[in-house]
């Protein structure tokens, strides 16, 4: 993350994302596929990492193996198998942006962590080993069970998270670089989706 | 740090071009305040008592006494609204961050001014 300074002279943090070059490295199409959509490589993996079939379906597109490859939806920009996708064709200073990432993974926390609970508060009164226990998840006898979605501890972080309105503040072509404003999903060169 | 963040940071942040002032230094910054539809420039006197940080979040913190009120404040070396900086005393100090200064008041509180260079 850097900071950005905008016209009005405001101070705005923002993140950096690389976004290309990006290959189509398909065109699915409503006849054969069901749907519309298109594939886009980014990049480079090593040939002795990628399988034969991937090897194929690189070649297919007439270029390198790549290591991610996502397909879009609705993908507005006509474009043939092999082209190169840039980031000033997709996107404009201004325009508002989600970003989808897998976040940051923090293991199996508790429920303080978790979910915010706020602990029992108080470290008198006689508690000594209960400081950032759940309390009570239910009542006796009737209903007789745990509901379903009751919050408690487990995996934290590491899953699919998606943070919308975010904008894009400035967008450098020549190195396919985009300013998104905010934080988002992901440690570090993590890949993210950036939707429109 | 990572090339591209050294490359967008380059590319991004405001080029400044400041005397070269350290720790103790007393000296004004010209900011650029907004009132509505007008801009006037405001002049903020004090010792600087920290410099903090690299690339575009790298900081300096001015104190002064306003008003026998001790006041700090932060300003980014980067931030556009420093229109001007002038060092009026070079101080002569022994430390990088001078906080022990929040603690004195009065004669105490004074910087030695640094009259050779090194």
């Amino acid at each position: 993350m850097t900071n950005f300074f905008s016209e009005e002279g405001k101070n705005i943090a923002c993140t950096v994302v690389e976004t290309g070059p990006c290959v189509v490295t398909q065109v699915l199409g409503e006849d054969k596929d069901g749907y519309n959509a298109i594939q886009l490589g980014f990049g480079e993996a090593k040939e002795k990492n990628t399988s034969n079939p991937m090897l194929g379906h690189f070649k297919k597109a007439s270029t390198t193996p790549k290591s991610k490859i996502v397909e879009f939806r609705n993908f507005d920009i006509d474009k043939t198998i092999g082209e190169e996708v840039n980031v000033d064709e997709v996107f404009a200073e201004g325009d508002v942006v989600a970003v989808v990432g897998t976040s940051k993974g923090k293991g199996f926390q508790g429920v303080v962590k978790r979910h915010g609970f706020h602990g029992v508060g108080d470290q008198t009164h006689g508690q000594h080993n209960r400081l950032r226990a759940p309390g009570s998840i239910g009542a006796a006898s009737y209903p007789a069970k745990v509901f379903k979605g009751m919050r408690m501890a487990g995996q934290t972080g590491n899953r699919r998270v998606k943070v919308k309105n975010l904008k894009i503040l400035k967008i450098i072509p020549e190195k396919n670089l985009l300013l998104v404003s905010g934080a988002i999903p992901g440690h570090k060169g993590a890949y993210v989706i950036i939707e429109k | 740090m990572n090339p591209i963040m050294n490359f967008v940071e380059g590319e991004i942040a405001k080029k400044y071009e400041y005397p070269d002032f350290r720790p103790g230094d007393n000296i004004t910054v010209d900011y650029k305040i907004v009132e509505g539809a007008k801009e006037r420039v405001q002049a903020y006197r004090g010792n600087v008592i920290q410099i903090k940080g690299t690339g575009a979040s790298k900081t300096f913190t001015v104190r002064k006494i306003s008003n026998g009120v001790g006041v700090e404040r932060i300003f980014l070396y980067a931030n556009p609204s420093i229109v001007g900086l002038t060092i009026n005393k070079k101080g002569k100090v022994r430390r990088a961050k001078l906080f022990y200064l929040r603690e004195l008041v009065g004669k105490k509180a004074r910087i030695k001014e640094r009259k050779y260079s090194k």
